[in-house]
C-alpha cells in the first residue's frame, strides 16, 4: 500500500518536473490570457464558495 | 460515347472519394451526435415543449459554432500526435495541466452519471429494473471496448450514432405543419420577448451544444486513430457532417414536442417519452430509445475522454488499439469511471438533481479554460506550423469562444443563483 503510494507521488513528480515549463511562446496576449483566466476563476470559484455558504445557512 | 466516359469518370472519382471519407468518417461525426446525450435531449424536448418551433432559428446557428471549435481539435490532434490534455500540460505547464485535468475527471464523472440518469429512466418506461440497465449497459460498453481495436470500436459507436437518428421518422409521424415549421422557426423571433426565461433556455441549448469532454474526446481520437496531415481536410468535412446531423436531430426532437407537448412543462425527456405515448405510442417509444441511445453514446464517449486524458500525462498506453493486458490502466479508469457513476444512480435517494445542475456549474469552470487553451495552441506557429490558425480563422473562432465564455458563464450563475434573470 505504502510503495503504491510512493511510486505515485513519484509518478506526480516525474509529471511536474517534465512540464514544468510551458513550452508555448509567452507573448503578451498568451499571458494576458492566461492572467483573464486565474481571474476569471478566481470569481467563479468565490461565487460557488458564496453559494455554499447561503446553503450551509 | 464520350459523354458516357467523363460520366463514368466522375462517378469512379466521387465513389473513391466517399470510401476514402468512410475510412477517415469517424471522431468528428461520433462526436457530435454524442453531443446529443441525455441532457442535450431534455433540453432540446424542452425548447420545442416551451417555445414550439419558434427556437429552431437559433438551433441552426449553432451548427457553424460547433463546428468552427471542434475542427480545430482535429487539426491540434493530427499535428502535434497529442490529445487535448497532454497539449495543455506541454502549452501551459503543470499548473494549468493538472487544472484541466482533475476539472475534467470531475466533470466527466459527473454527467456520466446523469447519463446513467437519462438510460435508466428510459427503459423505466419499458418496465426494465434500473439496475438491469447498469448493468447491461457496463456489459455492453466492456464488449465494444475490449475487442481490441479501434476501427472495431468505432464502427459499432457509429451504428449507435445512426440510432440517435430515431427522432426524424418520430418528428413524421406526429404529422406537424411544414408551413408553421417554416414560417414560425426560420425567421429569427423570440416568442414572447426578450424575457429571463427564453435566455435561460438559449444558454441551455449553447451549453449542451459546446461540452469541454468534446474538445478532449475528439482530439484524443484523432491521434488514436492515426490521422495524418492529408487527411485533415476530410476529418473537416467529417466534423461539419457531424455538426449538421447533430442539429438536425435537435430540430427533429423540436419538432416532436413542439407539435405534441406545446405549453407543457417538460423537466425530463424521460417525461416527454412518457406524455407522448399517451398520443402515439410509437413517437413516445421513439423518444425513449433515442433517449436510451443518447445516454448511452454521452458514456461511451465521455469515459473514453477521461482514460485518454489521464493515459496521455502517466504515460500509460492509452489505445483502443491494445488488448486489456496491454493497457491495464487505460481500461481500469474507463471501467471505474463507468462502474461507479452507473452505481450512484442505484442509491435510494442520491442528489441526483444537484448532480445534473452541478455539473453545469463545474462545466463553466472548465470549458472556458479549454477554449481559450485551444485557441492559443492553435496559434502557436513554432508547433503547428502552415496549420497555425490564420486571421479569419482567429476572427472567427475567437468571436465564437467570447460568445460562448460569456453565455455559458451566465447559464452557470443562473444555475447557482436561479433568480438571476427572473
Amino acid at each position: 500500500m505504502l510503495s503504491s503510494l510512493y511510486r505515485f507521488t513519484a509518478k506526480i513528480r516525474e509529471i511536474n518536473h517534465r512540464y514544468s515549463k510551458p513550452h508555448i511562446e509567452m507573448s503578451r496576449a498568451v499571458k494576458m490570457s492566461l492572467l483573464f483566466l486565474r481571474v476569471y476563476l478566481l470569481v467563479l470559484v468565490s461565487l460557488i464558495l458564496y453559494k455554499f455558504i447561503l446553503m450551509l445557512k | 460515347m464520350n459523354i458516357f466516359s467523363k460520366l463514368y469518370y466522375k462517378f469512379r472519382k466521387l465513389s473513391k472519394a466517399v470510401q476514402l471519407y468512410l475510412v477517415i468518417a469517424g471522431p468528428g461525426l461520433v462526436v457530435m451526435i454524442a453531443d446529443n446525450d441525455a441532457g442535450g435531449i431534455t433540453t432540446y424536448a424542452a425548447t420545442g415543449a416551451k417555445y414550439g418551433y419558434n427556437l429552431i432559428w437559433f438551433l441552426l446557428i449553432l451548427i457553424p459554432v460547433a463546428y468552427y471549435v471542434q475542427e480545430m481539435t482535429v487539426r491540434l490532434g493530427v499535428v502535434t500526435k497529442r490529445g487535448h490534455a497532454e497539449a495543455i500540460f506541454d502549452g501551459f505547464g503543470a499548473f494549468w495541466g493538472w487544472f484541466s485535468l482533475i476539472d475534467l475527471m470531475i466533470l466527466d464523472w459527473l454527467t456520466l452519471v446523469t447519463e446513467f440518469v437519462g438510460m435508466t429512466s428510459a427503459l423505466h418506461i419499458f418496465g426494465v429494473p434500473a439496475w438491469v440497465t447498469v448493468l447491461g449497459v457496463v456489459a455492453l460498453m466492456g464488449m465494444i471496448m475490449l475487442n481490441g481495436r479501434y476501427w472495431t470500436w468505432e464502427k459499432i459507436t457509429m451504428g449507435f450514432c445512426a440510432l440517435n437518428l430515431i427522432y426524424i421518422p418520430g418528428a413524421f409521424m406526429v404529422n406537424p405543419s411544414v408551413s408553421d415549421i417554416l414560417g414560425d422557426g426560420l425567421i429569427p423571433n423570440f416568442p414572447g420577448g426578450f424575457n429571463g426565461e427564453l435566455f435561460f433556455i438559449m444558454m441551455a441549448n449553447i451549453g449542451t451544444t459546446i461540452a469541454p469532454w468534446m474538445l478532449f474526446f475528439q482530439q484524443s481520437a484523432v491521434v488514436d486513430k492515426g490521422m495524418q496531415e492529408k487527411d485533415i481536410p476530410w476529418g473537416k468535412f467529417d466534423t461539419l457532417l457531424g455538426a449538421i446531423l447533430t442539429v438536425v436531430v435537435a430540430i427533429f426532437i423540436v419538432i416532436v414536442t413542439g407539435t405534441v407537448l406545446k405549453g407543457v412543462n417538460i423537466d425530463d425527456a424521460s417525461q416527454a417519452a412518457e406524455q407522448l405515448m399517451h398520443t402515439n405510442h410509437y413517437v413516445g417509444a421513439f423518444m425513449a430509445i433515442g433517449l436510451f441511445d443518447a445516454g448511452l453514446l454521452g458514456a461511451i464517449c465521455i469515459s473514453l475522454a477521461s482514460s485518454w486524458a489521464f493515459g496521455e500525462i502517466f504515460g500509460w498506453a492509452h489505445t483502443l488499439n491494445t488488448k486489456i493486458k496491454e493497457a491495464p490502466w487505460f481500461y481500469f479508469c474507463y471501467f471505474f469511471a463507468l462502474v461507479t457513476s452507473g452505481m450512484v444512480v442505484l442509491i435510494p435517494g442520491a442528489p441526483l438533481v444537484l448532480i445534473t445542475l452541478f455539473v453545469q456549474v463545474v462545466a463553466v469552470t472548465l470549458l472556458p479554460a479549454a477554449l481559450v487553451f485551444l485557441i492559443l495552441l492553435l496559434n502557436d506557429k513554432k508547433h503547428m506550423g502552415e496549420y497555425c490558425n490564420t486571421f479569419s480563422q482567429n476572427l472567427i473562432s475567437g468571436f465564437i469562444v467570447v460568445v460562448i465564455v460569456i453565455l455559458s458563464t451566465l447559464y452557470g450563475l443562473s444555475v447557482l443563483f436561479p433568480n438571476m434573470f427572473h
